[in-house]
């Protein structure tokens, strides 16, 4: 991760301001900075959004095309993902700086979305064992502030729910080869149900508290953070650690019960801003990248 | 436990209605613009000759003095000049000097002879004192020193050969641009509200508790980790808040404008400083005062 150097004297500040529930920028231990989600940024996409958490910019696109099944499961879509660490965000990601974090973050977005109950994958089937909507989710870095998971989750949850999936039927013709026929009208689409998606919670261990959503400052005087990916509901998918520091049993638990906590109560104000996003329809002012 | 999400909106530019004729004197330029087609101005920083006009290539407001027309960029690296006050960061350990990081175009130097040896002896330095050099600066310390020369290739030689300068303890550092630091006489403040801020003219901005009574060691040696107390920790918070939102919308900094922004903000809770609705309201308030108190 792009990191800063702070002095020791810093860091001393910082971990003491935590022992005191009040960080550098007056936020308490389990508060998240200001957050601006957009969905609908790229127009050649079939579903996108962009998120700025502090100044930590997130841009995710989804396209959705047609490929062959796994072999295991033949009625199921799956979803493929990809992270790109842009050069725009710290000089280090430069040429094939940032593959190493980019290949880290992808692997544990597989991890987050490897259950059956994240996104309906039966959902994405178009004929069992022959062809089936593969999802594929670009993540792209523009800036990075520091918890970069949080927001990423985040993104990607609003994408998918921007996500249209045009609808296709199967015709058979004489010689019973089947073909697959794309509605006529572009606007006849499936949506995707994202109530699941679950949300990733990153917790990063100074001193002897924990805090949420933390920046490259306050990561730089943290041994050790651990993620936990959280649907609305409170059900865990997925828990990491990371970091080289360690974390003994009964911090695991605490971290693991505020993850939760702090992970179920950001589910809901999303959603309700997706939905007002999407009835402002039409008369909603587009601010992308140019705001 | 707070979570705000929100959709974005257009930044909205804040003008004040008193302040028309300010704007009408400046000369703003982008990259590209022509300044003048008369040849007879020497051309200074920031502008080039593009067959026989001038034309500017950073984008700032053009200045003119006599003959000679230039061009200061808002957003720029530090440029350095001799008696300046910087905040830095040393990057490297080097033998007989130290690589301090200032926010310009090259890494400033500090070399061995230019610090205060612990105890305030004045000798020539010694291998020991070569040797030594790493329990004194370490890669990652805060130094505020003052600039002494500048090499040719235009990096900076610094010095902390003063009581006030020296390496910098428990505080909380804020990075903004250089061109919104004023030049003043001068930039060490202990402001009334409870903190002390240091305005580096390299735009880094460090703020820390105003030191008690006393006695200092020689040259800022010696660092406090004792905590910090709350009242001192939420007026540095509210303060780093101020002086992000002050650079936000490019308000000068120096101590008065940073004084009237606390003093607006302080209606609001820490965390909501920095939210877009009420950081246009704070910097509402704090320019029409700056007006006035200019007037």
């Amino acid at each position: 991760m792009a990191a800063v150097q702070v002095s020791e004297a810093e860091k001393v500040y910082i971990m003491h301001g935590v022992r005191d529930d009040l960080r550098l920028d007056g936020r308490g231990c389990e508060d998240y900075r200001h957050m601006e989600i957009e969905t609908d940024v790229v127009s050649n996409t079939d579903g996108s959004a962009k998120i700025s958490l502090g100044h930590t910019d997130v841009l995710v696109g989804i396209k959705a095309e047609i490929g062959k099944p796994k072999p295991m499961v033949p009625d199921e879509g799956y979803l493929e993902f990809f992270v790109d660490c842009s050069a725009n965000a710290t000089p280090e990601f430069e040429g094939r700086g940032g593959e190493e974090l980019g290949m880290g973050l992808s692997n544990t977005l597989y991890k987050v979305f490897n259950n059956r109950h994240s996104v309906d994958l039966r959902s994405l089937c178009i004929c069992p064992g022959e062809s089936c909507w593969v999802l594929y989710v670009d993540v792209l870095l523009l800036q990075c502030d520091g918890n970069l998971f949080d927001a990423i989750s985040i993104a990607i949850k609003a994408a998918l729910f921007n996500t249209r999936i045009p609808k296709v039927h199967i015709s058979e013709d004489e010689e019973g080869v089947k073909e697959i026929v794309l509605s006529d009208d572009p606007y006849d689409c499936m949506r995707l149900n994202v109530e699941n998606v679950p949300c990733i919670v990153s917790l990063c261990k100074i001193g002897h508290r924990h805090v949420v959503d933390a920046t490259l400052q306050e990561k730089a005087c943290s041994v050790a953070s651990l993620l936990i990916s959280v649907t609305h509901k409170g059900m865990v998918t997925c828990v990491r650690k990371m970091g080289g520091g360690s974390l003994d049993p009964e911090s695991i638990f605490e971290m693991t019960e505020a993850g939760k906590r702090v992970g179920k109560a950001l589910h809901a104000p999303l959603m309700e801003l997706l939905q007002k996003e999407e009835s402002l329809g039409k008369k909603r002012q587009k601010v992308g990248f140019l705001g | 436990m707070a979570v705000e999400m929100r959709l974005p909106a257009v930044h909205k530019h804040i003008s004040l209605a008193t302040s028309q004729s300010n704007r009408d004197d400046k000369h703003l330029v982008v990259p590209g613009d022509v300044i003048t087609s008369d040849t007879g101005f020497m051309r200074g920083h920031g502008t080039y000759m593009d067959e026989d006009r001038l034309t500017a290539s950073v984008a700032g407001e053009v200045e003119r003095v006599n003959k000679l027309i230039c061009v200061r960029p808002l957003k720029t690296r530090y440029n350095g000049e001799v008696g300046d006050v910087v905040v830095g960061r040393i990057t490297e350990v080097q033998q007989k000097r130290w690589k301090v990081e200032t926010n310009s175009r090259l890494d400033s130097v500090l070399l061995l002879s230019s610090v205060n040896l612990p105890g305030g002896e004045l000798r020539r330095r010694s291998t020991q004192d070569e040797l030594a050099m790493r329990d004194y600066l370490q890669e990652g310390d805060l130094i505020n020193a003052e600039v002494q020369s500048i090499f040719s290739d235009g990096a900076l030689s610094l010095h902390t050969r003063s009581l006030k300068y020296g390496k910098l303890g428990q505080g909380v550092l804020v990075l903004v641009s250089p061109s919104l630091v004023k030049r003043q006489k001068t930039h060490f403040h202990n402001l009334p509200c409870g903190a002390s801020i240091i305005l580096g003219n390299n735009g880094y901005v460090w703020l820390y508790p105003t030191p008690g009574h006393q006695d200092e060691e020689a040259g800022g040696y010696y660092t406090s980790m004792e905590p910090v107390s709350l009242s001192d920790r939420e007026v540095i918070s509210r303060l780093r808040n101020c002086l992000l939102a002050l650079s936000a919308h490019k308000v000068l900094l120096y101590d008065t404008s940073v004084l009237y922004c606390y003093e607006a903000s302080l209606p609001h809770q820490i965390k909501d400083i920095l939210k877009p609705e009420i950081m246009e309201e704070i910097i509402l308030e704090t320019r029409t005062r700056l007006v006035e108190h200019e007037g």
